[in-house]
């Protein structure tokens, strides 16, 4: 035993040693040379996570169980590999809304929301409770340990909370930050997570090298004990099975994220995100450290100690038995490092929270305190500070007077990493997910605190009597479904995988149901896209909120809650940076740096008549965005309009040009027609007028060919003529009705002395009566003589047959105009339609005709409503059809 | 910035990596009764895979870009 004054005197030491590097942190932080801006103090800060659990429980766990202390620390590691995606993204987020806590940080994601704080809170407090117990009841141990028990003083534990609750109010709130910094707290936590992992590893060395003879040695002597070699090997026996490993591994995943204190040391204490490089691994390297002596501690402290041990307190009890009292001194210091490090972080941390999501959000809404007409409300709010770190310390006590003597530390800790998990869904969700809505996260987060109280705090209860066992065995009113340890009838599993299975499953089917049920208000659509897209968009950006206040007002606002020189020095600090408009969301942020967002939000709404941020509002800056969509969307509408214009333009233009070039061709080519039968003429009459003593038979026949040609001349005429006539539409159409039958023996009539004179037969196929047609009697006569010496004309003389038909079908009579000739090419059966052109002839290469005729025809029947259209293969003939349509009888009827 | 950079992307796989290195049935590999240099297969097996998963956090975190 160590002298009682030894013992006493020397934690006072420590932790004035303590409080000294606090206040040098904090003056330095104030003349703005922070000694914590620094990845390594930031790295050893966020060690705080090795509490007396680490110090004092691991090695009671893994003197029960082998491995069961790892999963602990392992999962920690697994998920700050995830960090630089996850946490990350929430510095940015918190940085941008100073967020001040948990509770806000949730409260704020979901449309800051005053009740959702709060219930966070609630749950924060009442969860980590046991952790707090964990920590008294790990000092007070350690303490008598050391000590022995001190006659006159009562319960240790009791004054061990007072003292640290006393030491917490001293340290954390001495005044109040706008960002809701504690510089001091930092660097002194930084400083006690050196002093535990160097006592810790010194009385792990002692152990190993000093006790036995090396790591070697120990495992040893563990594998020729029968009652201890299943450790070596502990999985399926005594470590458990798998599972259960597995699961604490994924519950200590989201505690390093979610417990109240890490939240604090890593988000609201971080001076710079980069530093979360060099804390991504320098962290796990710290776990990894102080765990490497665990097992030769807890092996040689079963050794050492007969069966029945304590063994929470082998770090302690083996230098003791050894009277290392030297080195049991400096274990203790570690262990009083360890567990203040984490109670007066964590009472910070919920004491921010009470004060800024539970309490001051209540006390704003109470008209009748006039909060709103107080000068400063900096000493309100550090009261309600200071008497929540008492509370707390307190309930903590009053839980471990309750529950906690019947747990060994490392099942008491677990209790709190389960509770802060229900914080994973709302959090995690709210990161990632932008339908996660208020109304989900308060369901989410309450049936899974729910179901935890069900499932692990009042089994904690029970087991110490404060609850009657039965209900523990036989489940409530003797209802075996119900029971606590095995619900619904899943038993076999321990407590903590039980409970984490039917939370998560309560947490987030709720989470995700009632978001899914629910559409968000303008407010919460608003903070979510702030939060989701965090890097998205420069900061500060998309601030809907409008408001007006006179700056005076909202001097006077900020003062009030953090005092006149802040005030002064934040108002000074915008008006180099921010541009005036911006004030009302300035201030904001600076208030809710102090009193979380919803309380700031509360608070804002009192001096700033705002407009508040109604649906139209929202729905009138979504149309501005999908005004723009439209706006761009008939942009590209017009651009492909354009498009199309100028391809119809580019087609018209190209038509224009063949049209030009047509009409050059017509010109040339008509010129050409006229000039052979003219030339033929000039030159016959020329011999004829030199040669007068010509004999009259050569006579005869000159005169004979001036004839003809003067009627081809006349007859070219006529068809340009008509084609002029044609297409400028000045043709007199003389309709009447015809009886084609008569139409075509008539024209057969008159064509038979070209027939004859080419030896081609020409054969009618007429049915005996057919209906009557309205059209042109001369211009249907002027179709079939083209096509009739058409036919004849490109016939070989002799063999030649051609053929015309008519024939009746439904709505028109048609006329078929069959050859056997030499055919005509597909590529040329429908240009021979345009003007001027001709099929070449297959045998000769030459064209013979005007090029007229075909195009005249095809002009005189659509102008009488049918069709003119070749059918031909090449070397099989040609037929040229037309129709007519039919005069429908009522017409007929009228005619007649 | 982009938030799923390469970095994180390969931090991300070492977290799957590490949940299938910690987690059945790689742990039942190590779970038997032999030593290394005198200590059990598998706390020697915790350690190193551990420390050889901060090693490359490390390197992932730490390379230049």
């Amino acid at each position: 035993m160590l002298e009682t004054w030894v013992v006493i005197f020397i934690p006072f030491a420590y932790l004035a040693l303590l409080f000294a590097i606090a206040y040098y942190a904090d003056q330095r932080a104030d003349a703005g040379r922070s000694v914590i801006n620094s990845p390594y103090i930031y790295s050893l800060s966020l060690a705080v996570y090795a509490t007396a659990w680490t110090f004092y429980g691991s090695v009671g766990r893994a003197a029960e169980n082998g491995v069961g202390f790892l999963p602990i620390y392992i999962g920690p590691t697994l998920m700050i590999a995830l960090w630089w995606v996850v946490m990350r993204k929430i510095l940015r987020i918190s940085k941008q809304n100073r967020i001040t806590s948990l509770a806000d940080f949730i409260a704020s994601r979901y449309g800051k929301s005053a009740l959702l704080g709060g219930v966070v809170t609630v749950i924060a407090v009442i969860g980590i409770l046991p952790y707090i117990s964990l920590q008294l009841k790990a000092v007070s141990a350690s303490f008598t340990t050391v000590a022995g028990a001190v006659p006159g003083v009562g319960d240790t534990a009791l004054w061990v909370a007072l003292f640290l609750a006393a030491f917490t109010i001293l340290f954390g709130t001495r005044h109040i930050d706008t960002a809701e910094h504690h510089e001091g707290m930092v660097a002194a936590i930084a400083f006690e997570s050196l002093v535990k992992l160097v006592a810790f590893v010194a009385v792990g060395a002692w152990v190993t090298w000093g006790l036995y003879n090396g790591f070697g040695d120990i495992f040893a002597r563990v594998a020729a004990e029968p009652a201890l070699s299943p450790m070596l090997a502990p999985f399926g026996g005594v470590g458990g099975d798998y599972s259960s490993w597995i699961w604490l591994t994924l519950l200590s995943m989201l505690a390093i994220m979610f417990l109240p204190r890490q939240f604090q040391v890593t988000v609201i204490e971080n001076k710079n995100e980069d530093h979360l490089r060099k804390a991504i691994w320098l962290f796990p390297l710290y776990m990894l450290a102080i765990n490497v002596f665990v097992l030769p501690i807890a092996f040689g402290g079963l050794l050492h100690f007969p069966a029945g041990a304590d063994a929470d307190s082998f770090v302690l009890t083996l230098p003791m038995s050894q009277k290392q009292e030297l080195l049991a001194l400096v274990v203790f210091i570690g262990g009083l490092s360890a567990a203040t490090g984490m109670v007066i972080v964590e009472t910070i941390a919920l004491s921010t929270m009470v004060c800024n999501d539970l309490v001051m959000p209540v006390l704003l809404r109470m008209r009748a305190l006039r909060l709103n007409q107080r000068r400063d409300l900096t000493g309100l709010l550090l009261g309600i500070r200071r008497g929540a770190i008492v509370l707390i310390l307190l309930l903590g006590y009053l839980y471990f007077k309750i529950a906690g003597e019947a747990y060994a530390l490392v099942s008491i800790g677990l209790i709190s990493f389960a509770a802060v998990a229900q914080f994973a869904p709302a959090a995690l969700g709210g990161l990632f997910w932008k339908g996660g809505t208020r109304r989900g996260a308060l369901a989410g987060l309450t049936a899974g605190f729910a179901v935890w109280c069900y499932t692990l705090l009042l089994p904690a209860f029970a087991r110490s009597a404060w609850l009657p066992i039965g209900f523990l065995e036989h489940g409530p009113f003797g209802i075996e479904l119900l029971k606590p340890v095995a619900l619904f009838g899943v038993g076999g599993l321990d407590q903590i995988t039980h409970a984490m299975i039917w939370s998560m499953v309560a947490n987030i089917g709720a989470y995700v149901a009632v978001s899914l049920l629910h559409a968000p208000s303008a407010e919460e659509h608003r903070q979510a896209t702030l939060f989701v897209d965090v890097f998205k968009r420069p900061a500060g950006g998309a601030r809907v909120r409008r408001g007006t206040a006179s700056a005076s007002d909202l001097f006077n606002l900020l003062a009030r809650f953090v005092g006149l020189a802040a005030a002064r020095e934040a108002f000074a600090e915008h008006a180099r940076g921010g541009n005036a408009a911006d004030l009302v969301h300035f201030v904001e942020n600076q208030l809710a740096g102090v009193i979380g967002a919803a309380s700031a939000h509360i608070m804002l709404a009192s001096v700033v008549t705002e407009e508040a941020l109604t649906l139209d509002e929202v729905r009138a800056v979504l149309d501005e965005a999908s005004q723009v969509v439209v706006y761009s969307h008939r942009l590209e509408q017009k651009s492909q309009e354009l498009e199309r214009a100028t391809q119809e333009l580019r087609a018209a233009n190209a038509r224009l040009t063949e049209l030009d070039r047509m009409k050059d061709e017509f010109v040339s080519t008509v010129s050409h027609e006229l000039r052979t039968p003219l030339t033929a003429i000039r030159s016959f009459t020329e011999i004829l007028h030199d040669n007068p003593q010509l004999p009259a038979a050569e006579r005869a026949r000159f005169l004979g060919i001036v004839i003809k040609e003067t009627q081809r001349l006349t007859r070219l005429i006529n068809q340009v003529l008509d084609v002029s006539r044609l297409e400028s539409g000045r043709v007199e159409w003389h309709e009447s009705l015809l009886d084609m039958r008569e139409v075509i023996e008539d024209t057969a009539a008159s064509t038979s002395q070209l027939f004859r004179e080419r030896d081609v037969k020409l054969e009618r196929q007429l049915p005996g009566r057919v209906p009557k047609v309205r059209a042109d009697l001369d211009r249907i006569v002027q179709v079939v003589v083209n096509l009739l010496s058409n036919a004849v004309k490109f016939i070989e003389p002799g063999r030649g047959r051609v053929q015309i038909t008519l024939a009746e079908e439904p709505g028109f009579l048609r006329v078929d105009v069959r050859d056997n000739g030499p055919g005509i090419s597909p590529a040329d059966q429908e240009v021979i339609f345009d003007k001027f052109r001709q099929a070449s002839d297959p045998l000769t290469g030459k064209t013979q005709g005007s090029g007229l005729g075909l195009y005249i025809s095809r002009r005189i029947i659509e102008h009488s409503g049918g069709r003119l259209w070749v059918t031909s293969r090449p070397g099989q003939g040609a037929c040229f059809s037309f129709t007519l349509p039919l005069v429908n009888e009522a017409a007929l009827g009228k005619a007649a | 910035m982009e938030q799923f950079d390469v970095r994180g992307q390969r931090l991300a796989a070492l977290c799957l990596l590490g949940l299938v290195l910690f987690s059945y049935p790689v742990l039942a590999v190590f779970n038997v009764h032999a030593t290394i240099a005198g200590i059990p297969l598998l706390y020697v097996y915790f350690f190193v895979a551990w420390g050889a998963l901060i090693a490359l956090m490390a390197m992932v975190i730490e390379r230049p870009d």
